[in-house]
């Protein structure tokens, strides 16, 4: 029992996670990267709409990564480049990916709110041998498909190329003092905008993982607010990798919990929350923390 | 929200250029999915225009304006308020509650409804502004994780304690007739609505103009630091502008629910997209209320006739959406030489 709760939690969790470890790129470069919710929304449709026209599961998370490679370009050129306000592109960013892929669902596909074909098939899950051997924990880490088992070898590769690198320092120091980087020889505007780029393919594959993964459908607006607790993740783990993943978890626990509880009979209006009621009450105990730090000190 | 400096004939320019860009690719768009981009605008104009359409673009009108101001006056001070969704349901709740249930005359009923609605609105935004000054979590997320958590409560309450059985919708009791806000003055197409809305818009403009709020306020949108050492009190101007903002969309709330819908349902009040619109507008605004009255006038127009079109081709008006986005990214995201620096 305990162990289908866990081995869930890190099904639901893999696109907050992965969306998470975007934000956590943009953040280090210094670009204030609020639009992971329609990035993933994008990539979301795309995984499913690829699915339908190649029937291979592969092609759909490729072709998800392309299209919100090319999402994120207006962030990329237009934040990065021509020193557009982020945050306003952002908002228009998230609020285009909710109207295009309406629109494409209803004109395309003829459907509105969920569309669901036979050709949409969930990623293939696999075991590695390795990892069910490990005690306790092989019933809950084994049999997960390939975007989860990516998710975790992307947290440790990101900590190691941010602390342990050259080039992880050169990115801190672009987002930390961009002059002082661009006075050492650093292009800031090329890094940034790699990063902003990067970061849109990690939400393409936050998108496939949350249309392919645990289900495989497209619905309107269904990342609801998952971009936005990978931007509350990401400032919850202070922009490290482990945190955040740390953090990840605990909403991926929420929302598994929630939907334990919506089985029991608990009305789903209320379990729907818990993700965002846990974030919040999350921020605010490290507000708190970080308030009483502050009195201490004076 | 930097760069507001700009010349204003430039960034007027940047506007118009802007429109056309998004409707180039706005009919990219339509053409990808097999339509006809000219007969798409054709149908988007004549809708919005002729015949019904300007009266439906005038009631349009009244919500967007006041989710513009709303995120424009909060703009200005240097809140990005993400949140109005949650403050005009929980304004839209109170306001339905006070109408249903309180025991008094029905025109003194609505009034009471608004200022309740009013109350609650800008108390909601206020609990971010105070979690913002008190505990350095932003604003604009905190708006919004509140929008989710308003909108999973009022849809737990009124699918079932505030429930009328009668019905097989999730919604409340209807409002009695005499608490409803009229929907003509005189006889003429004139609602208590957009009168009310008229006078929150001028009274905006006004104190964005010539008052010292609104001066203080414009101030701190631009340099915060600059006006915290030329003697704005910032932690009670943020709180007053996030309560002033999430009131106006308690506001629109109430508006909504005793001028047209007359009971509070599951999902009716979010489903036209207000307070993105409203946001939206501001932004193409750059935050001066004259100009959010014109650009939300401008957005409620696209939509009528976005919903023509819909009816006469079969495509989804949901393009007009995608065109307010283009709008804005194109103006947010545009080459530096479009730009005065």
């Amino acid at each position: 029992m305990l162990n289908m709760l866990l081995s869930q939690v890190l099904d639901l969790m893999t696109p907050v996670l992965l969306a998470a470890m975007a934000g956590t790129l943009c953040e280090r470069a210094g670009v204030f990267n609020i639009a992971l919710e329609g990035k993933m929304l994008v990539g979301a449709f795309a995984a499913v709409a690829a699915s339908i026209a190649f029937g291979s599961p592969m092609l759909a998370v490729l072709f998800a990564v392309a299209c919100t490679v090319i999402f994120a370009s207006p962030l990329a050129l237009g934040g990065a480049r021509f020193g557009g306000d982020p945050i306003v592109i952002g908002i228009g960013l998230n609020l285009l990916a909710a109207g295009l892929t309406t629109y494409l669902l209803s004109a395309l596909f003829g459907v509105t709110g969920t569309l669901v074909d036979p050709a949409v098939t969930a990623l293939p899950r696999f075991g590695i041998g390795a990892l069910a051997g490990l005690p306790v924990l092989g019933a809950i880490v084994d049999g997960h498909n390939l975007l989860v088992y990516l998710s975790w070898l992307l947290v440790l590769v990101l900590n190691i190329y941010l602390f342990r690198t050259r080039w992880g320092l050169r990115l801190r120091g672009i987002g930390e003092v961009p002059s002082a980087a661009a006075a050492m020889g650093a292009n800031v505007n090329r890094y940034q905008t790699a990063i902003v780029l990067l970061a849109g393919a990690l939400c393409g594959l936050a998108g496939a993982q949350l249309a392919l993964g645990s289900v495989a459908l497209f619905a309107e607006n269904m990342t609801a607010g998952r971009g936005w607790i990978a931007v509350v993740a990401v400032m919850l783990g202070r922009a490290h990798p482990l945190g955040i993943a740390l953090a990840c978890f605990g909403f991926g626990l929420a929302d598994a919990i929630g939907l334990r509880l919506q089985g029991q009979g608990l009305p789903n209006q209320i379990t729907d929350i818990a993700p965002y009621a846990i974030t919040l009450l999350a921020m605010i105990g490290l507000g708190l923390r970080g308030a009483m730090r502050k009195i201490r000190n004076t | 929200m930097t760069g507001v400096g700009l010349e204003t004939r430039s960034r007027f320019a940047a506007i118009l250029l802007s429109i056309v860009v998004a409707v180039v690719l706005g009919g990219l768009v339509v053409l990808s999915t097999g339509a006809n981009p000219i007969s798409v605008y054709q149908e988007i104009v004549r809708g919005a225009l002729l015949g019904r359409g300007l009266d439906e673009t005038l009631s349009r009108s009244v919500p967007l304006i006041g989710m513009g101001l709303a995120a424009a006056i909060a703009f200005r001070a240097g809140l990005i308020n993400l949140g109005g969704d949650g403050q005009m349901l929980v304004g839209g709740l109170a306001a339905a509650l006070v109408a249903l249930y309180v025991p008094a005359p029905g025109a003194v009923r609505a009034v009471l409804a608004l200022m309740a609605a009013i109350c609650a609105g800008g108390l909601y935004a206020w609990i971010a502004a105070v979690l913002q000054l008190g505990l350095a979590i932003p604003f604009l997320i905190t708006s919004l994780l509140l929008s989710y958590i308003a909108r999973g409560v009022t849809s737990y309450l009124v699918r079932y304690p505030l429930r009328d059985p009668s019905t097989g919708m999730p919604e409340t009791y209807r409002v009695a007739s005499a608490a409803r806000l009229p929907n003509s003055i005189f006889d003429l197409p004139i609602s208590v609505g957009m009168l009310i809305m008229a006078a929150v818009a001028v009274a905006v403009i006004v104190n964005d103009k010539h008052g010292v709020n609104g001066f203080e306020w414009r101030m701190t949108g631009l340099n915060p630091r600059f006006a915290g050492y030329s003697g704005t009190n910032l932690q009670r101007q943020t709180q007053r502008v996030a309560f002033l903002s999430g009131a106006l969309a308690g506001l629109v709330g109430a508006l909504l629910i005793l001028g047209q819908q007359y009971r509070f349902t599951d999902g009716a009040l979010l489903a036209p997209g207000y307070t993105w619109s409203g946001l939206m507008a501001a932004v193409l605004a750059m935050a001066s209320p004259i100009a959010t009255v014109v650009t939300a006038a401008f957005f409620a127009a696209l939509q009528v006739g976005g919903f023509s079109m819909e009816r006469a081709l079969g495509l989804p008006a949901v393009l007009t959406w995608v065109l307010q986005a283009l709008i804005i990214l194109c103006l947010a995201a545009r080459p530096v030489f479009f730009k005065r620096r």
